[in-house]
């Protein structure tokens, strides 16, 4: 295996208790015989918790694949997967599910929210689901922070592409989860309100400690992150920690150029 | 182009195959009312071709009195005239024969042997030459003997030795069976008839009412004589006194009766046919509005590279057109099954012994298949494929979050097509339509139901609404809610399916509910009887008893007075109108009470009548005027007018009411009726129970109440709410398809929806819970649209008939409760499909864009 990944120091403890979510030696092949597809294959990657990470890398890299396997969505077909400290691979449906509920939150490039409920009724809704009452004051400071104060009644059909994308990460935060997957976030937003939103995923990892996983494309969402991962042909193939806009351009290039020998981690 | 289109029909299978459903049990029904019909007949023709082989020609009287009833029971030929026939050129062998209907066996468990159309047959034992054959003991020799035929002696349960009791135009009479008899070919039955022979002096004296008489010649030409020239040369010989008729017209005659029977299957089968294909019509423009909704970007793509709207239309239609002929095609093969099941159920089962041969396709079911089954779902894909067209290629470039449609339209044509409706319901109710009566109703019925169709979108907002609250104490409930109140027009289409099949059945819910409730309070408040003899409506002759029951009442201890009704058909000015007698008329205006308005009901001399205003008025009648009576076995007499009495009094006893000694010549000379008034104190318990015993030997009525008696006219309503429930059934069925299919589309539409709910921690319970809960709402609306419209348009008929005696009107509460809490069950089980699609979604699948 050519590639090494390296985390900051002493993540390779297993069981951290910093660590919120991990991958050991995870493959994932799709189909069989002739089309048969290593989407991933052997990633390795532990998510510290309290962080900011950026998955980056060429499209068809497995981004999406990883974060699909990381977050109870997909299955691996080797090769183990944590939340926290429970091993997700090879639960079932409803554990799954509660997993979803509990302990993951989602926010997606598009189609984040129901048509049917308004925007306050969207951010509360796995809080329903769950049956669990919300926290009002947590609430309230969610809400502001993502100052949505005056569209709470709204539908999604009366509220802009940010707007809608605020309200799926104030979804996402006001359950607590553990870990928030979020596949490009910002892929269908303009640069301002794009902005707005890694802003507001910014503060929520530094001012209440929340774990955030994000898939991106664009090196300046990755520089909102504290940590950016790059995958290519289904490896991690290089980490950057702190990063700027131009550190993540130069290590994509220097992928581009060089696709095989360029592990290392780098501390820009 | 059209291949795009049939490509995209492919991929699309099962949708199609559900909304095609309806359609399929439309043309089924309607294909196997045709294939149904013609085998039989066939058969029949089959069948009475052998009867009437050995029938040359036959002579019958002409009856007295013509029309209304079947009037062979009264025409008879003097036995003289056998010899008269036999000397005419060209006969070779006349016989005389009795073959009367009328002649009710009682079974071994002491009731009357029904029959459910096919007569009953009295006639006199001639010989098993040609058609009888007999299979098991003797012919009957002596008077108290007879034979019977075999499905008759498997249905009365009797065998050769018993003594069996026997009803005629004379009160029971008891014979010894001696024989059980066949007819060629091994049947047990020709066409279901039950058959009893008597020796002829006896079967003429029972069936005809005298000796020396026979109902029919029948004569055997000689050889070389055409039946048709020996027919012209009797009727010239004997006169026009006599009708002459050959075999082969006997035949036709008879096939015509038959296929008149068989006209009422026909019919019910084309009614089913009627509500599975409208509704079915809105299941198939449901499910096309929704597929051409969800390819709006694929259609506006068409349109952006260059499709015209003509082609938009064209290849919705084309996808119809696939489907109809698909639909016809499986409709016509499930007919052909529906139409040789029935057959066979209709020759097992209904005991006709009707020997079906082959089944018969005629060209008419496969025509009538086709046609039906692509012209209702091309209307039906109109509208959508128009829809279709509107499309703007820009929708292609955008993602158009389809905004809601104005429904101010559609309900503007709502309004103005339920208008349309109830205006010629009207006219067809206050009778007003003449010839197109029928017409204006059904077409008033279908408008109307269009019509309120077109209404409930709007409605469907806000009622979903309020019926989803129910439901809204968890989190699925009240997205199931939310999700139904989303789409008013595919929610209030999909409930319309339900609505109509419910509103039809509510609707003659209410009428019969009405009748009962009418016919109980005017019996309640008009009929002073205290005790009811009287038999079960229906059935080929009017039920009747032992007028010696009457004076043996009436020395029961406690029996104040009693009064027997007498009816039948006399030619009153040379018109068949109902007539009636009673045996005390003054007492029977105690008991019903009768206001007099002109001359006297107190007596009724001999050659007297007593009539309503209403036929007096017609007539031109006054008291004293005279007219002409004949009755079934005398001659023409002249009648007096006693007495004219109003016709808003009329309970049953309507119209003419004869003098007690015109029984004589009334064709059943035995009371239908008995009104009893008891003693102030008199045990009605002990006295009923005496009548009872004296009822014995009338196995055919029973002695009540007034709420007895309520309770048994009113039963013959069961057989119309069997065949109702039946309807019911079917447009169950078509409705669930309606639900399934809506709710598996909009599944489908919402994968995406759905993958984030599951995302988040939706349970699959939880996404089933919710889909369910969309169902019964759905369901629900629909039923109550369903029993408001069915109550409404019961309620308009039962108005328009208050002068036909419908005084109240009254809903069935109970079974409109019932078909609620049906519905419920119905929305649940629609939705287990959809349900299980929605919780089997791919999470990942579903929230992976493109
Ligand atoms: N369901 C699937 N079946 C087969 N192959 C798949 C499936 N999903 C993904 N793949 C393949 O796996 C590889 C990784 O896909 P993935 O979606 O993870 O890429 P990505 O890095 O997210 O790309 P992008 O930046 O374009 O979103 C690709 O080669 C893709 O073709
Ligand atoms: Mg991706």
């Amino acid at each position: 295996m050519p590639t090494t990944t390296t985390g900051p120091p002493g993540a390779e403890v297993r069981q951290d208790a910093t660590v919120a979510a991990r991958a050991v030696d995870v493959w994932k092949v799709y189909g069989s015989g002739e089309a048969q597809v290593a989407a991933l294959r052997g990633v390795s990657v532990d998510l510290g918790r309290g962080q900011f990470t950026a998955i980056m890398g060429p499209s068809g890299s497995g981004k999406s694949t990883l974060m699909h396997c990381l977050a109870g969505l997909d299955t691996v077909t080797r090769g183990e997967v944590y939340i926290g400290d429970m091993l997700v691979t090879g639960l079932g449906d409803a554990k799954l599910t509660r997993l979803r509920r509990d302990q993951v939150g989602f926010i997606f490039q598009q189609f984040n929210l129901l048509p049917t409920l308004t925007a306050q009724e969207n951010i509360l809704l796995p809080l329903s689901i769950a049956g669990r009452k919300p926290d009002r004051d947590w609430f309230a400071q969610v809400i502001e922070t993502v100052g949505l104060g005056d569209r709470l009644s709204h539908r999604p059909s009366q509220l802009s592409g940010g707007q809608q994308q605020r309200v799926a990460c104030a979804r996402a935060l006001v359950a607590r989860p553990d870990v928030i997957f979020a596949d490009e976030p910002t892929g269908n937003l303009d640069s301002r309100s794009g902005a707005e939103v890694l802003g507001f995923l910014r503060r929520s990892v530094r001012d209440y400690c929340q774990t955030i996983v994000m898939v991106t494309h664009d090196p300046n969402a990755a520089s909102y992150a504290d940590r950016v991962v790059f995958l290519a042909d289904g490896q991690v193939r290089a980490e950057l920690y702190a990063p700027t806009a131009d550190a993540v351009l130069n290590t994509m290039r220097r992928l581009d150029t060089d696709p095989v020998d360029t592990s290392q981690t780098v501390r820009a | 182009m059209l291949l795009a289109t049939l490509k995209s029909l492919r991929s699309r299978k099962l949708r199609l195959i559900l909304s095609g459903m309806a359609v399929v049990l439309g043309v089924m029904f309607v294909s196997g009312a045709f294939v149904l019909t013609s085998t039989l007949a066939a058969s029949f023709d089959n069948l009475s071709a052998s009867v009437y082989s050995g029938t040359d020609v036959a002579v019958s009287g002409k009856a007295p009195v013509a029309g209304g009833e079947p009037d062979e029971n009264s025409a008879t030929v003097p036995a003289e005239l056998v010899g008269n026939v036999r000397a005419i050129p060209g006969v070779e062998k006349a016989t005389g024969v009795v073959s009367v209907s009328g002649a009710r066996v009682i079974g071994s468990n002491g009731k009357v042997v029904t029959t459910s159309g096919p007569s009953r047959l009295g006639t006199s034992w001639s010989g098993t030459a040609d058609l009888r054959q007999l299979r098991a003991g003797r012919a009957p020799r002596a008077a108290d003997e007879i034979a019977v035929n075999a499905s008759l002696a498997a249905a009365a349960g009797v065998e050769v030795g018993d003594r069996v009791g026997v009803l005629t135009l004379q009160p029971k009479k008891t014979f010894a069976l001696v024989g059980i008899f066949g007819y060629s070919g091994n049947r047990d039955t020709i066409g279901g008839a039950q058959e009893v022979s008597f020796i002829e002096p006896v079967a003429q004296e029972l069936m005809l009412g005298k000796t020396g008489v026979y109902s029919a010649i029948v004569v055997k030409a000689a050889p070389g004589v055409a039946p048709e020239v020996l027919r012209d040369r009797l009727s010239a010989t004997l006169g026009d006194t006599y009708d002459v008729k050959t075999g082969k017209q006997l035949q036709d005659a008879a096939a015509e009766s038959f296929r008149e029977a068989l006209s009422f299957f026909n019919n019910v089968l084309l009614g089913f046919a009627g509500v599975a294909l409208f509704v079915g019509t809105f299941l198939i423009l449901n499910t096309f509005s929704i597929l051409v909704a969800q390819r709006v970007e694929e259609l506006a793509l068409m349109r952006a590279i260059g499709a015209s709207r003509w082609q938009m239309i064209g290849s919705v239609l084309v996808e119809a057109l696939a489907i109809g002929v698909v639909a016809s095609v499986l409709g016509l093969g499930a007919g052909i099954g529906v139409g040789a099941l029935l057959a066979y159920v209709f020759r097992h089962v209904g005991n006709a012994d009707l020997p079906v041969e082959s089944i018969e396709i005629p060209a008419s079911a496969v025509i009538s298949a086709f046609a039906v089954g692509t012209l209702v779902t091309l209307v039906a894909a109109l509208l959508p494929a128009l829809r279709a067209a509107r499309i703007p290629p820009v929708a292609a470039l955008r993602e158009v979050a389809a905004p809601d449609r104005p429904l101010t339209r559609l309900t503007v044509a709502g309004a103005l097509i339920t208008a349309i409706g109830v205006t010629a319901l009207g006219i067809g109710l206050t009778g007003q339509g003449g010839e197109a009566t029928l017409l204006l109703l059904l077409g008033g019925v279908l408008v109307t139901f269009t019509g309120i169709a077109l209404l409930t979108p709007m409605i469907a907002r806000p009622i979903v609404s309020v019926l989803g609250l129910l439901f809204s104490w968890s989190v699925p409930g009240r997205l199931g809610r939310l999700n139904s109140a989303r789409n008013p027009q595919r929610t209030a289409i999909t409930a319309a399916a339900l609505m109509v099949g419910l509103a039809l059945i509510t609707g003659v819910h209410v009428v019969l509910e009405s009748a009962t409730a009418s016919f109980t309070k005017m019996v309640d408040t008009r009929v002073k009887a205290d005790l009811i003899i009287a038999g079960e409506p229906g059935g080929d002759s009017m039920p009747t008893f032992d007028p010696a029951v009457l004076d043996r009442a009436r020395q029961i201890g406690g029996v104040r007075e009693i009064v027997g009704e007498y009816g039948d058909i006399a030619m009153i000015n040379g018109r068949p109108s109902r007539v009636n007698v009673v045996t005390d008329l003054a007492a029977m205006t105690r008991m019903l009470p009768l206001r007099t308005i002109e001359g006297t009901l107190a007596t009724l001399p001999a050659d007297h009548v007593v009539v309503d205003a209403e036929r007096a008025t017609e007539l031109g009648l006054r008291a004293g005027s005279t007219l002409q009576v004949r009755l079934a076995r005398g001659d023409v007499r002249t009648m007096t007018v006693a007495g004219i009495y109003a016709d808003d009094d009329v309970y049953r006893v309507g119209g003419w009411i004869l003098p007690a000694e015109a029984v004589h010549d009334f064709r059943v000379a035995q009371p239908s009726f008995g009104y009893l008034r008891l003693a102030e104190g008199a045990n009605a318990a002990e006295i009923r129970k005496q009548i009872d015993a004296l009822l014995a030997d009338s196995p055919e009525v029973t002695v009540g109440d007034r709420s007895a008696f309520i309770a048994q006219q009113s039963s013959q309503f069961d057989t119309i709410l069997a065949m109702i429930q039946l309807l019911l059934a079917l447009a169950i069925l078509i409705a669930v398809l309606g639900i399934v299919n809506t709710l598996a589309l909009s599944v489908l539409e919402r994968t995406r929806e759905l993958g984030l709910l599951r995302a988040i921690g939706l349970r699959r319970a939880q996404a089933m819970r919710m889909i369910t809960v969309e169902a019964v709402v759905i369901s629900v609306f629909g039923a109550l649209l369903g029993l408001a419209v069915g109550s409404g348009l019961g309620a308009a008929v039962v108005r328009a008939l208050k002068e036909e005696g419908f005084t109240e009107v009254a809903l069935p509460w109970e079974q409109m409760g019932t078909y609620l809490i049906l519905a419920v069950i119905v929305g649940a089980f629609a939705a287990t499909l959809p349900a299980i699609r929605a919780a089997r979604v791919n999470v990942l699948n579903a929230i992976a864009h493109e």
